[in-house]
């Protein structure tokens, strides 16, 4: 018999427990996005499992009325894995922060990209350790200095698109906690993604690193130091979108777009990993002078086989060769004698 | 030539060459033939670390341990009564394990100038020749009789040497009155693809024991009469496959599918090696990034309603027990195999030690109590494996199992249970009802119930901080956490009830003396009580497989005891856990060589505590 599927809301979502962060923090912007997107994945949320490690970001679970699991800290990854490949039909989301997936779960992060399995990783990137109060993180900026760098981080950042990139991410993604609706958009693309997408997330945390992404965020800023990806758009940014980018061989350049038509403007092409790779790299200092501006949306998509199915396809296969397995035939093995 | 037979009760055979020599191989097959003969039997294989070390150098030396007989066989015996060398190296290390008067079967082509020297003996040495009178020994030119038997043959000469092991099989066959049918068989199989190969080891064989018919010498053959042993069906089964296999067969009696993670590491990779073959049977093999990925994902699939298990060695099972805390924490079931080996740190990767009980027991951060079991055999790996899977998913519990080299790799026959008449496990899921599901309400024996993804209505939270009774909320209570601390304590203790009473394996509370064992010891031990009760000496021999919670009538039974002696092979670990525990005075025997413990050592040890 098949149940009418009740219609959901963002509500639905939400569980009794007290959200927990701090009061301004980025990540009730990222909840409430998250939460109102679920009525619209198409699973009640029984089939909807949030995983996370440690971390401010890590307690995200809680708030959900889905399953979930708080972990252990960096292993958010590891056992999403497990989950998914046990639990193939299942929507699997991965909650995570830069120390947790790109400090001590860094190697679960590559290999979970690498084996493609169809999982969402939203990666909070508040460039500092928040819950162990302010320490710099794999993705705070050289100089910085925090509680363990009082005179300054030493340690060359993260770029963590490229580690991505880098790991053959197949859904490669930049959103910020200040423009919630671009945040649904990517995030319900990267839910529709088949294989892992990987979202990156510029969170606030404005206890410890107050106004990390303010030159990304802030209205005054924002025009000329980002830039929105649209898959078959030309690159264009600027207040007036006056600006463009254009590609010099595999050299890009910031163009004034009374000089330069719109026809000889780099058109985003996700699907294109070298492109993809570049827009990756465009990640300077906005301090520095002609720098570029930081691209968000979907910089890289692909669709590849996904771990999950050629696991099970392994074992469909096994099935049809050697037969649905027979226990006692599986005891005894192929030599046996009896007193 | 006419050769006399002479039947004897019990042989240990060792093999021993270099580690491309096949001796493996060699050793396996001879096993399986005396097996399927009806024989009783223990091996145990002794491998350098190294894949291919040295030739022809002591340390580059393999080998394979046999010891069959027409009577029970406990363990892989202690002295060799024929040994089997490849080349010097091979007799330098182990001729002190000859015993007196013991046959040596050399391949004298691995004893020219070249070999001498990579064995480092003297220049002007004749190693052989000085044994001469001490030992019975039996020259064979192998390398020259194997390519001679392969002139017809379109193979490289270098390919022809490749199976000389053959050759040296063959005449073993021939010299303990074996048929060669299954070995044949084996080959044909082995190599399948390359019919050329197949054949040619097969000729050799033959060859082998056809030399034996041929030779000019005279040689004394040997009879073993099949064991009287329990009647049923056997198999022969090796210790990790044993395991592998019985984690599959009670994830199918429990009605869930098996999801095993894991990370490379020795000895206890081929458990994965096993496992990967049964892939009809539902079980997903995950070869992870590491140790902690590979609990990790373990974990996640037992979330999922999967039962999880993970398989390592000391130095990989220290990076996991985080996770492990974790599965004790939020109460799903996961099986963790620690197949042990020498450590600390990297340690001694091929040998064998059982030095990781209170890593098991206490390794982890916080008050952490799981179920231990300990497998002493490997004909009782399949068992305990099954008793492990048991436990962890009736009482919602990380157990950890803990198997060692010896073990693992060692084989013997197996009196195999049928399917059916194994016992039941059965699931803790919980069902969808009215009432709100709490997911850490407790049965009677403090369990929880299982709510899998899928299960509508009973979504809820599970993590590593302190949960609220009952609720699973973050909690930080005080009360409650003391509440939670004991609340798991009850649980692990609660399973006492559903272990077996500690039996004695020989002797009673009416003995003076107590052998308490545990783990891989158990064939030395139970050699040396036969030998000591035929001396009337009063011992008796206890050997734990449950080492957490322990038998709930151990200590009425060590009460009763004047002397106790543990031997184990590490400094001295279940003695401190029976010392604190009950309060008795027992006294240790640790061997911490890499090596197993030995009858004589064990007999030698008594007496000194009896005579005190």
């Amino acid at each position: 018999m098949e149940d009418k599927k009740p219609i959901l809301t963002a509500k639905d979502f939400a569980t009794d427990q007290d959200v927990r962060w701090c009061p301004g923090c980025g990540d009730y912007s990222i909840l409430k996005q998250v939460q109102s997107i679920m009525p619209e994945i198409g699973l009640p949320p029984e089939d909807i499992a949030f995983i996370s490690g440690i971390g401010c970001s890590s307690r995200f679970p809680y708030y959900m009325n889905t399953y979930g699991m708080h972990s252990i800290h960096g292993r958010a990854t590891a056992i999403a894995s497990g989950l998914k490949a046990a639990r193939p039909e299942l929507s699997v989301w991965i909650i995570t922060g830069d120390g947790d997936s790109l400090s001590i779960g860094g190697n679960h992060l590559i290999h979970l990209l690498r084996r493609n399995l169809d999982v969402n990783i939203l990666l909070f990137n508040n460039e500092i350790y928040g819950l162990t109060k302010g320490q710099y993180s794999p993705t705070s900026e050289l100089g910085k200095k925090t509680k363990s760098s009082p005179l300054g981080v030493i340690d060359h950042p993260f770029n963590p698109l490229a580690l991505a990139m880098g790991a053959d991410a197949t859904f490669v993604a930049r959103i910020m906690d200040r423009d919630p609706k671009h945040m649904r958009d990517i995030l319900k693309k990267g839910n529709d993604h088949k294989g892992s997408s990987f979202v990156e997330i510029y969170q606030n945390c404005n206890v410890f690193n107050d106004g990390a992404f303010a030159i990304f965020t802030d209205k005054g800023t924002k025009p000329e130091e980002t830039i929105y990806l649209e898959h078959g758009q030309p690159l264009i940014f600027g207040a007036e979108s006056q600006k463009g980018i254009k590609l010099n061989g595999l050299t890009p350049e910031i163009v004034e777009l009374d000089k330069v038509s719109k026809e000889d403007l780099w058109i985003h092409d996700a699907k294109d990993r070298t492109k993809s790779s570049i827009l990756t790299r465009m990640f300077d200092d906005p301090k520095s002078i002609g720098h570029f501006p930081r691209p968000f949306g979907i910089v890289y998509e692909e669709d590849r086989f996904r771990y999950e199915e050629a696991m099970t396809s392994q074992i469909e296969s096994a099935k049809a060769l050697k037969g649905k397995g027979d226990l006692d035939a599986l005891i005894q093995g192929s030599k046996t004698w009896s007193i | 030539m006419t050769h006399s037979t002479k039947v004897v009760e019990k042989t240990a055979i060792h093999f021993a060459g270099d580690s491309g020599d096949g001796i493996q191989l060699t050793g396996f097959e001879f096993s399986n033939t005396a097996a399927l003969y009806g024989n009783d039997l223990s091996t145990f294989p002794d491998f350098p670390a190294e894949i291919r070390a040295p030739l022809g150098t002591v340390s580059g030396v393999s080998g394979f341990k046999l010891n069959f007989g027409s009577s029970q066989i406990n363990t892989p015996g202690g002295l060799i009564d024929v040994l089997v060398v490849m080349n010097a190296a091979a007799l330098k290390k182990n001729i002190e394990m000859v015993k007196p008067n013991g046959l040596i079967i050399c391949n004298i082509s691995g004893f020219d100038k070249r070999n001498l020297k990579l064995a480092e003996y003297a220049e002007d040495a004749e190693p052989l020749n000085e044994l001469e009178g001490q030992f019975r020994i039996i020259e064979i030119d192998v390398t020259r009789l194997t390519r001679e038997a392969l002139k017809q043959s379109s193979l490289t000469n270098k390919e022809r040497d490749r199976s000389k092991n053959m050759f040296v099989l063959g005449f073993i066959y021939w010299l303990y009155h074996r048929k060669l049918d299954h070995t044949e068989s084996f080959l044909s199989d082995k190599f399948k693809a390359k019919p050329e190969i197949a054949e040619a080891n097969i000729q050799v064989l033959k060859a082998g024991y056809n030399y034996g018919i041929t030779t000019e010498s005279t040689f004394e053959r040997y009879e073993i009469k099949p064991a009287k042993m329990p009647s049923g069906t056997y198999r022969n089964i090796v210790g990790n496959q044993g395991l592998a296999i019985g984690l599959t067969a009670a994830a199918k009696k429990a009605g869930l599918e098996l999801f095993f993670g894991s990370y490379p590491i020795t000895p206890a990779s081929d458990i994965l090696h096993e496992l990967v073959k049964h892939k009809n049977y539902g079980v997903k093999t995950f070869q992870a990034e590491d140790e902690i990925a590979a609990v990790g994902a373990s974990i996640g699939a037992s979330f999922g309603g999967m039962l999880g298990a993970t398989a390592s060695s000391g130095p990989g099972i220290a990076l996991k027990q985080e996770a492990i805390g974790l599965a004790a924490m939020i109460e799903l079931p996961l099986v963790v195999v620690n197949v042990q080996r020498g450590g600390p740190s990297t340690g001694l990767p091929t040998k064998t030690e059982q030095a990781d009980l209170l890593q098991a027991l206490y390794g982890r951060n916080g008050e952490s109590p799981i179920p231990v079991i300990a497998i002493h055999k490997p004909s009782e790996a399949f068992n305990l494996a099954f008793e492990a899977v048991k436990i962890a998913v009736e009482h919602m519990t990380p157990v950890m199992l803990l198997s060692d080299g010896y073990v693992a790799n060692g084989a013997e026959p197996w009196r195999f249970p049928k399917a059916e008449d194994l016992p039941k496990i059965e699931t803790k899921f919980a069902k969808a009802s009215d009432k709100k599901y709490l997911p850490y309400e407790r049965d009677e024996n403090h369990v929880r119930k299982w709510a899998v993804p899928g299960m509508k209505g009973l979504e809820h939270r599970v993590g590593g901080l302190e949960k609220e009774d009952l609720t699973g909320n973050v909690s930080y209570d005080p009360e409650n956490h003391e509440t939670m601390v004991k609340l798991r304590q009850a649980k692990v203790d609660a399973i006492v009830d559903f272990i077996p009473l500690a039996e004695f394996d020989a002797g009673s509370t009416a003995d003076k003396t107590l052998i308490l064992g545990w783990g891989s010891t158990y064939g030395a031990i139970k050699v040396a009580v036969i030998n000591l009760r035929n001396e009337n000496k009063s011992v008796a021999h206890l050997h734990l497989t449950h080492l957490n919670p322990l038998p709930k009538n151990l200590g009425g039974i060590l009460k009763s005891f004047d002397n106790i002696l543990i031997p184990e092979l590490n400094n001295g670990q279940l003695i401190r856990i029976i010392r604190d525990k009950y309060l008795v005075d027992a006294k240790g025997l640790n061997k911490i060589k890499g090596l197993p413990l030995l009858a004589k050592e064990i007999e030698t040890a008594v007496k000194t505590l009896t005579q005190a």
